[in-house]
Formats: C-alpha cells, sequence, structure tokens
C-alpha cells in the first residue's frame, strides 16, 4: 500500500512540515535529532494528530485532508502504530494484548489468541504470553508491543523506535522480522545501522522538516547537515574549493581529487584516516598534526577525535592506542589520501 | 535502621484513637445484647431497614450513572469556569445537610424553582413525602463523593493507553469497554461504595426535604433519631449498632482498594529467556 503524504500539524506550539511518497511494501526510515518532529509525523500518518494543511493518501483512499474536510479516524485507516513507550495495556496478558488488534478486526477469540501466539512466537516471547506487562523487562516490553502493531497485519505499520531498547542479539532477529514483513513500514529510528540496513528510502528531519530524502547509501555519501554526517559516521568539513586545493573553513587546506570551485563540503569515512606518532611521508596528499581529543572504545574498535585544525572522528584499532600512545591531550599526525575524499558543492 | 518511636507522637496517636474510639464503646456497654434481636426485629425497624437499602441504593446508582459522565467532563475537558463547577459539585460534601435539604425544598418543592414545572408539565403532584424525594435528597450529598473519586482515577489513567487501543482498530465503544472502563474499575467501585456509605448516613438532607414519613423516607438514621427522641433508647442502640455493622463491614471490604492500595499485579513468577 503506497503513502502519499502532505503534513503540516502543530503539536503543542512546535510546527511540522513534512512531504514524501513510499511505495507499496518499502520501508522508509526517518532520523533526525530529538525533538525534529519524528514522531509527530508517525501520529499524523496514523491520525492521532489533525492536519492542518495538506493531505494523506493511503493507496489512493485519502484519509486526511481538512480542505475538504476529510479525516478518517486512526481505528478506521489501514494501519498499526508501535510507540516507543510500548503502551501495552496494564490490566491484560501479554497474549491478550497481542491478540487486542485481530479481535477489532472481527477475529474470533481462538483465532486471534493463535495469532497472537504466532507473533509472540517470532519475536521469542512464547513463554510470557502469561504474564502481565508489568512483569516484562524492557526489552521484552518492546517485543510485546511490536507483535501487538504487527499481530494487526497492516498494510502500514508506523514504528517509533520499535528496536531501541533491545539488545545486539535479539535487535538482529527482530530487524530480519521487519524486513520480511510485507507492509509498507515508517519507522523512526537513531541507529544509523539500523536504517542503512532496513530503509528502501531515508528521510532525515531537523526542526520540523524533511531536510534531506533519499536512499540510504545516496544520503550517507552525501550528506547535507553535520547531524546527518554524524550519524552516518562520516566526517564533514565545510569550506572554500580552488581546483583540487580546499581551504577548510577551519583553517587546514586539503587536497582533492575532484576539482571543483566556491563553497563545498568535504565528506570521509573515520576509516579513512592513519594515525602515526612521526610526521609521515607517505602517498598520502594530505597530512596534518593535531590534538587528540576524547579516545573512545566503540565495540572491536575505537573512536578517537582529532582536535584542531580539522575537527574529526577516526576509526582505530584498541591495538593501535596503546602502540601510538592515544589518549586525550597526545598529539599526532593525521595522513588522509585525497581519493578518500568526497567533495560536494556546499 | 529501625529507631523507637517518639514518646510524644504515640501519646497523641493514642489520644486520636481515644476521641475516635470511645464513642463507640460508650454505645456498646450499653447494648441491651439479649433484648438486640427482638428490637431489631420489630415491624418498624424492619421497614426503616427496607427504606434505607432501598433509598442508599437508589442514590448510589443514580451518583453513578449521572456522576460517571460528570467526572469524565471534568478531567477530560478543557473549559472556562471548570473550577467554578467543580466547586458547586463538590459543595454539597462542606455543606450542611440541612442547607442541602433547604436548597432541594425551594428548588423541588411545590412552590420551587422546578417544583412547579414539575406539577405542570408531568402531573408529579410532588416529591416532598416520597421514597424519591429521599432518593433525591441522598444523591445530593452522596455524588460528589462519586465523581471525586472517579475524576481522580480519570486523571491516573493514560490517554495514550486509549490512542493506542485506537491505532490498533479499536473504536470509541471498544475502547471504552475494554480499556477505560476496566483501568477505571477500581475507582469506581472505591466510589460506588462510598457515596453509598454517605448515602446510608444521611439525615438532614432527608428530614428537611423529604420528611420523615414511616415506610417512605423514614430512613434507618430517622429512625433512630426518631426513637432517641420518643424515649426508646433501647431502639435507638439497636439501630445504631446495626449501622455500625454494616459501616465497618463495608470498610474493611475497602480495606485493600481504597484505604491501602496494594500492588495490583503479583511478582514475577519466572525469568523469560531471551530468544
Amino acid at each position: 500500500m503506497s503513502i502519499h503524504a502532505e503534513i503540516q500539524a502543530t503539536v503543542g506550539g512546535f510546527a511540522i512540515r513534512a512531504a514524501f511518497d513510499a511505495p507499496a511494501g518499502t520501508c522508509t526510515a526517518v532520523v533526525g535529532p530529538n525533538g525534529a518532529g519524528k514522531t509527530t509525523l508517525i501520529h499524523a500518518l496514523a491520525g492521532l494528530v489533525a492536519l492542518e494543511r495538506g493531505k494523506i493518501v493511503l493507496a489512493g483512499q485519502v484519509v486526511d485532508d481538512p480542505a475538504r474536510r476529510r479525516r478518517v479516524p486512526p481505528e478506521r485507516r489501514p494501519i498499526a502504530l508501535h510507540s516507543q513507550h510500548n503502551l501495552l495495556f496494564p490490566h491484560l496478558s501479554v497474549a491478550d494484548n497481542v491478540a487486542f488488534g485481530p479481535r477489532c478486526s472481527g477475529l474470533a477469540a481462538r483465532a486471534a489468541r493463535r495469532r497472537a501466539e504466532e507473533w509472540l512466537e517470532k519475536v521469542g516471547l512464547a513463554e510470557a504470553a502469561g504474564l502481565r506487562p508489568a512483569q516484562l523487562s524492557g526489552g521484552q516490553a518492546q517485543r510485546a508491543g511490536l507483535a501487538r502493531a504487527a499481530a494487526c497485519q497492516p498494510e502500514v505499520l508506523l514504528l517509533d523506535e520499535s528496536l531501541a531498547a533491545l539488545d545486539a542479539e535479539t535487535r538482529t532477529d527482530v530487524r530480519h522480522l521487519l524486513a520480511d514483513l510485507s507492509a509498507t513500514r515508517v519507522l523512526i529510528t537513531h541507529d544509523p545501522v539500523e536504517a542503512r540496513l532496513l530503509a528502501d528510502q531515508l528521510l532525515v528531519m531537523e526542526t520540523g522538516e524533511i531536510v534531506q530524502a533519499g536512499a540510504p547509501e545516496e544520503v550517507a555519501a552525501n550528506p547535507r547537515t553535520p547531524w546527518t554526517a554524524g550519524l552516518l559516521g562520516v566526517n564533514l568539513l565545510s569550506g572554500r574549493a580552488a581546483g583540487t586545493e580546499v581551504a577548510l573553513d577551519c583553517g587546514l587546506a586539503l587536497t582533492t581529487a575532484t576539482p571543483m570551485t566556491g563553497p563545498v563540503l568535504v565528506a570521509f569515512s573515520p576509516a579513512a584516516v592513519t594515525l602515526s606518532t612521526a610526521e609521515p611521508h607517505t602517498s598520502a596528499r594530505n597530512t596534518w598534526e593535531a590534538e587528540v581529543g576524547r579516545v573512545q572504545p566503540e565495540g572491536d574498535r575505537v573512536k578517537v577525535f582529532l582536535g584542531p585544525p580539522a575537527p574529526c572522528r577516526v576509526w582505530v584499532t584498541p591495538q593501535a592506542v596503546g602502540e601510538l600512545g592515544l589518549e586525550a591531550g597526545s598529539r599526532c599526525w593525521a595522513s588522509l589520501k585525497a581519493t578518500e575524499l568526497t567533495v560536494r558543492q556546499a | 535502621m529501625s529507631r523507637r518511636p517518639p514518646v510524644g507522637v504515640l501519646a497523641m496517636a493514642g489520644v486520636a484513637i481515644g476521641v475516635l474510639g470511645l464513642p463507640l464503646v460508650g454505645l456498646l456497654q450499653r447494648t441491651p445484647w439479649s433484648s438486640l434481636g427482638a428490637t431489631l426485629g420489630e415491624a418498624a425497624t424492619l421497614e426503616a431497614l427496607r427504606v434505607s437499602a432501598v433509598v442508599s441504593l437508589a442514590a448510589a446508582a443514580v451518583s453513578v450513572m449521572l456522576g460517571l459522565p460528570l467526572a469524565w467532563v471534568l478531567a477530560r475537558l478543557p473549559f472556562r469556569g471548570r473550577a467554578l463547577v467543580r466547586a458547586v459539585v463538590l459543595l454539597p460534601m462542606v455543606l450542611p445537610p440541612v442547607v442541602g435539604g433547604i436548597a432541594l425544598f425551594f428548588a423541588l418543592g411545590r412552590r420551587g424553582l422546578i417544583g412547579r414545572a414539575l406539577q405542570n408539565g408531568f402531573g408529579v403532584d410532588t416529591l416532598i413525602g416520597t421514597t424519591a424525594g429521599a432518593v433525591i435528597a441522598a444523591a445530593f450529598v452522596a455524588m460528589p463523593f462519586f465523581v471525586i473519586t472517579a475524576e481522580a482515577g480519570l486523571r491516573q489513567l493514560d490517554p495514550r493507553l486509549e490512542s493506542a487501543a485506537a491505532t490498533l482498530g479499536a473504536g470509541r465503544w471498544t475502547v471504552l469497554r475494554r480499556i477505560t472502563l476496566p483501568l477505571l474499575a477500581p475507582s469506581l467501585a472505591a466510589g460506588a461504595t462510598l457515596s453509598w456509605a454517605r448515602a446510608l448516613g444521611e439525615f438532614g438532607a432527608t428530614i428537611t426535604f423529604a420528611g420523615n414519613h414511616p415506610g417512605r423516607t423514614r430512613t434507618l438514621p430517622l429512625a433512630i433519631a426518631q426513637a432517641n427522641e420518643a424515649g426508646q433508647p433501647e431502639a435507638a442502640i439497636a439501630m445504631s449498632v446495626l449501622l455500625i455493622a454494616v459501616s465497618l463491614v463495608v470498610l474493611v471490604g475497602l480495606r485493600h482498594r481504597w484505604l491501602a492500595p496494594r500492588r495490583r499485579w503479583p511478582e514475577p513468577s519466572q525469568e523469560i529467556p531471551s530468544p
């Protein structure tokens, strides 16, 4: 079921303006800083927030069109919503929570119960069927909430940070589960890996507007704001280009492989930078001495924040940290091949 | 860490228990236990008991039926003057009941504001002296107890749960039936019981508005006062003991839900392994 949305809505004095299309069966990931209006966007699709202007069309059926005074209430839209707060019904067992949607759609009690058990099985909560929501851990409650929304077998599934409370292993399982669903999915996430793995389309929201939209790889390669670059792990520096020379705003000059003129954005992966203790003599066109800021382990690698002249993030191995004596306040040399730089007109 | 409780606090608490409990002891030591059964079995007593049961239950029912929508409006609808409306609704809780009775008389009596309309329009001769009148007087003082309890319950209920139900396909009626009312049930039960207990003990508004007519408006409290004034202390004491017994049973029954709320759900009996 395809989605066509032109949304203008205000909640608590905060206005959002967002328009996007999603073909049937695709997954759209919405990313953005806290308070960007992502939840409001999803609530507008669900019908929990009224549009001031605009239009929402689900598979050709207009469900919201204030200009024509048309507004289909949430329970009659072909949607199901999983909120980040889960909102499990405290007086019902986990199984009855999951069976709630199927019951509302007219399924008989026994069939609804069977569907609930299937979904609890899929999210690995089969044994929790008889428990009350208050007895679940955070991750279990999130899986139960997800199962409750999915058990409605909606044509559009709206997911508000549905994987945030899961541990790494469960998260992978649930991500595969989400990827296999046939519903058109709209998913809010803070996890760049999740966004890149699940989404056919990425929407970046900041201060109530969609600032960038496109395929995840496309957005990662061509991030338009520092926030997007940070989210996708890419370093992004602005400057002014003259040929293959870029004078960065921060003072450093970089050599690139792509001639350009005027204001540009230079992007490079944190993995593209090599660190050394002495001034390196390599084929890399760009070398500079920098002060080490924070040194932060991330899984099996370490993220090193470099200070002036070019603030950026660098990934190194834990061994390298020891060998180079990297710690906050120490100095090191950075080298970066010109071919690793992506330059875009700003 | 356990410390000896301060002696002063214990002493004051003891005095408080005395103030509240001594009258009860005074009544019980004067109770003619041997003739209690016979006194309570008298026709007049049984009649007052019947009137009390009918009037208090009907008043509680009226309080729930009208009070629940009112509580919903007060809890969920923001409107100008809501504070004033709430004050008016709760006024009967602080007003001397006799004032309520007089007010009801001028509103619903033969020459009252609405009484005349009732007489002309609906052929209702008068509410005064009827059981219906006693029910109205009791509901007037009892309904605020239900409204205040139900409103508090509604305010504690997370409206996002109702929205969540809607996004799962539940219409208004289903949300009310399967989410709102079940979650509200403890508050509604407590509020209904409180208003019933208040109606059972009602005296001033009833005698002022509905009068003291045996078999129609003479409830147990009215019968007790009547017996006491007529020089029949044994009958008054016997009926008082009956009222006390009924009230105690209700308060003890309410203990779990209202006086000392406990955890509503049992502790987890097992750990659920992750997949």
